[in-house]
């Protein structure tokens, strides 16, 4: 593709090795290390699922159990590899034993990790053979029904009640939309746990639980065959939770997460070091059962500002993109986070978004960008906001953006009603339709003010992420350089369910799915 | 001759009976918006335009109608409002008093206080959202109006989201603050009503409600509902960091808290 900002490939690849090498130093952190979660994101894809007679999930009460012991260095792939060696049952009974208070797994007598490793293959081949299957259905699904094309209109729920949902969902797929939302409650990302079941009372969003996939996946299903559209789902493998939901996501089927655990870091206070670990557990997963994975780029915008803080986005993707390759994710399913944000009242700021846009297409051009409505400066003025609304989704389609979240004109007023989400397909549909192919026939002044504003944007992001390189990303982090937030080494939440891993140590996912298991 | 005397009766607005203006004095024009669940059709037409004169709209009008997939159908609905209201009997409660920029508030705080102001503040509760304490706290502020950081004499600390209320209070107490402020943005199923009430709840069970100055703040935050649970203040869309300044300046003036 030839350049239409004129952008030195020399700086691209200078900023991109960069990120590489930061990335790279990252991975020597989080191969020595685990969390909690990370733990009971391996007994959910052991097939150990349910609560106990307090309704606490089954997961929480064996990392719990095993930490407490001090086990948890050794990994619990051993603890129930080793249980199943000595007691001959499966995973899930071995879990529903520890639940009633019958068995303790580290007062088992211990084999070798050769032995514990051997006794979970087959449970773990068994989860990669649901996941593949999942894959599959997709697969047969978009060679079959068929899907939207890019820009994917994408929308979100949040009424609370899954139910509630449902039919919001499968109204906005019948009006147009390609990618469904289930916005999660507020505060779930939070919990160091997956609630259980089906749910119908949230704030602002709705529980991210198995269950609760199944029933929207289902929903999905039955509308995207009605109206002859692959219809995706999309969902949160973010917080303290991260890999244990991109599990459930990938035994359910979802097809877009949000992951990003700078987002985290930044925006949620979780301790940067448990959820770089979990980032990296949830992404070989998100690349193995072929999810897209969102990263939160966008959100910096929120809290700094679009214009002066554009090459903080661009130095993020970057290295989102770089961890993204370390968990063996295609570029395809890479869909690194930008948004629209810059003040409406800015002269010629269409310009700087335009050139935004059109810079993160040219720098990442096989991935599956995924591009963020206004929301700083929607006011309750829903006749404006329509309009800004419309000048992203032209931007989008001149610079071809693959997911595109739909503004709201309520935006900043409340969760969208069911006839805010039909406007919003409409506007976008509208400009799709009528400005396709003019990011074909519209190219940019040399060295005029879109050229300018994106070499300058690349080349301060490769100055970042030098400079990032040597001070390290934690410390970068600790400094306050993304989104204006600073945030300690040892602070925030989910430190204590950080810990070092013993030489016995094995997860027995990581190498299968890197590897492409078949 | 020609009479003008209609053309100046019509353009005397009567502030005891106010309604709506479209293109003429008193004509009422309203547009409105709404879905109701049933599919789209005359019937479902006519059900608008009657629920419309319900809501006291004489001649009611749908002029666009949609189906939106699910058997409910959207409406775009003008009519005339039949209502008055009398607009010189409105009385508002507000938070009093002037408010002063930031370089008068900085003036204030070396005349009047002599000392540094402390404010604590937060997005208290389940509440993911720092935009509305941002705006106000956060050097940079929002739309042109400096934060509470960039204020000379003020001690501004901004805790960020999800703060428990316990938290919030008790950082106030070690940084020895004269006002807390707490950020509401998600109000779904009002969930801000039950986290503000435990937030005046705790100051009191704590002794110090009498001692710091408690204000909230959001879209859905006024003045008058942040009294009525409890608070010294409220401050709603279109506040900014010399509001919330300016009010606290001089209640620590006028409570004598200096």
């Amino acid at each position: 593709m030839t350049s239409k900002l004129n952008l030195d490939p020399k700086v691209i690849d200078s900023a991109r090795s960069s990120a590489k090498r930061i990335a790279e130093s990252m991975q020597e952190f989080i191969d020595r290390h685990t969390t909690v979660s990370t733990e009971r994101t391996i007994l959910r894809l052991l097939g150990i699922d349910g609560v106990d007679d307090v309704d606490r999930p089954l997961p929480n009460v064996i990392v719990d159990a095993i930490k407490e012991a001090g086990g948890l260095p050794r990994g619990v792939a051993y603890w129930i590899g080793n249980a199943i060696v000595q007691t001959g049952k499966s995973p899930q009974d071995i879990a529903e034993a520890v639940g009633r208070g019958e068995l303790d797994l580290t007062k088992l007598e211990q084999g070798s990790a050769e032995d514990a490793a051997k006794a979970v293959e087959p449970y773990v081949d068994e989860s990669l053979g649901i996941i593949r299957a999942q894959t599959a259905k997709r697969n047969e699904y978009l060679a079959t029904i068929g899907e939207g094309r890019r820009p994917y209109l994408y929308v979100i729920v949040a009424t609370g009640n899954i139910y509630e949902d449902v039919i919001q969902a499968q109204a906005a797929a019948r009006q147009g939309a390609d990618i469904i939302a289930v916005i999660r409650t507020t505060a779930q990302s939070l919990l160091d746990y997956v609630p259980y079941g089906a749910t119908t009372e949230g704030f602002g969003g709705t529980y991210a639980t198995q269950e609760n996939f199944r029933i929207m996946r289902k929903a999905l299903d039955e509308v995207g065959e009605e109206v002859g559209r692959y219809i995706r789902l999309c969902n949160y493998s973010s917080g303290l939770c991260m890999a244990e939901i991109a599990a459930m996501g990938a035994l359910e089927r979802l097809d877009v997460m949000l992951n990003d655990a700078l987002y985290g870091i930044l925006f949620r206070d979780i301790n940067m070091q448990r959820t770089i670990v979990d980032q990296y557990f949830s992404r070989v997963i998100i690349g193995y059962c072929g999810i897209i994975f969102n990263s939160g780029e966008d959100n910096y915008l929120t809290t700094d500002d679009a214009v002066e803080a554009a090459h903080t986005v661009l130095a993020s993707q970057l290295m989102n993109e770089q961890f993204a390759v370390l968990a063996n994710i295609p570029e395809e399913q890479m869909g690194l986070g930008h948004a629209f944000e810059i003040d409406p009242e800015t002269e010629n700021g269409f310009l700087l978004e335009l050139s935004q846009a059109q810079m993160a297409k040219e720098i990442f051009p096989n991935a599956s960008l995924k591009y963020m409505p206004p929301t700083k400066f929607m006011t309750g003025n829903i006749f404006r906001g329509h309009i800004q609304d419309a000048l992203f989704n032209l931007v989008a389609v001149w610079t071809g953006q693959s997911l595109q979240l739909l503004g709201m004109l309520t935006e900043a007023l409340h969760t969208p009603h069911l006839h805010d989400r039909m406007l919003s397909i409409e506007n976008a549909k509208y400009i799709f339709n009528n400005a396709r192919d003019i990011g074909e026939e519209v190219e940019f002044k040399k060295d005029g003010m879109i050229q300018k504003r994106a070499q300058k944007v690349l080349k301060d992001a490769e100055e970042l992420l030098a400079q990032i390189e040597k001070d390290g990303l934690f410390p970068t982090i600790e400094a306050g350089k993304f989104a204006a937030v600073k945030r300690p080494f040892n602070g925030g939440k989910g430190l204590d369910g950080v810990c070092k891993r013993d030489e016995l140590y094995f997860n027995p996912f990581i190498g299968k799915m890197l590897g492409g298991a078949k | 001759m020609m009479s003008h005397q209609n053309t100046t009766a019509t353009s005397q607005v009567d502030i005891t009976r106010v309604k709506p203006y479209g293109d003429t004095l008193n004509d009422g024009m309203v547009q409105m918006s709404f879905t109701l669940p049933v599919p789209a059709g005359e019937e479902a037409a006519e059900a608008a335009r009657i629920l419309a004169k319900k809501m006291g709209l004489d001649e009611p009008s749908v002029v666009y109608q949609r189906d939106l997939g699910i058997g409910y159908s959207y409406f775009i609905v003008y009519g005339k409002c039949q209502h008055t209201v009398d607009y010189s009997s409105i009385k508002v409660t507000k938070v009093e008093g002037d408010v002063m920029d930031r370089l008068e508030c900085e003036k204030f705080i070396e005349e009047n206080i002599k000392r540094t102001v402390t404010m604590v503040g937060a997005s208290t509760g389940t509440d993911a959202h720092t935009v509305g304490i941002d705006a106000i706290m956060n050097m940079k502020g929002f739309n042109g109006h400096f934060g509470l950081e960039r204020y000379q004499g003020i001690n501004a600390i901004n805790m960020g989201s999800q703060v428990p209320n316990e938290e919030l209070i008790a950082r106030a107490i070690e940084e020895k603050a004269d006002a807390i402020l707490v950020s509401q943005t998600v109000t779904q199923k009002d969930v801000h009503i039950a986290n503000l009430t435990n937030m005046v709840e705790l100051c009191e069970a704590e002794g110090v409600r009498d001692k710091i100055l408690l204000l909230c703040g959001g879209p859905r935050i006024s003045h008058e509902l942040a009294q009525e649970l409890g608070f010294d203040a409220g401050f709603g869309t279109d506040s900014y960091a010399e509001n919330v300044a300016s009010y606290v300046l001089t209640e620590l003036v006028e409570r004598k808290r200096v």
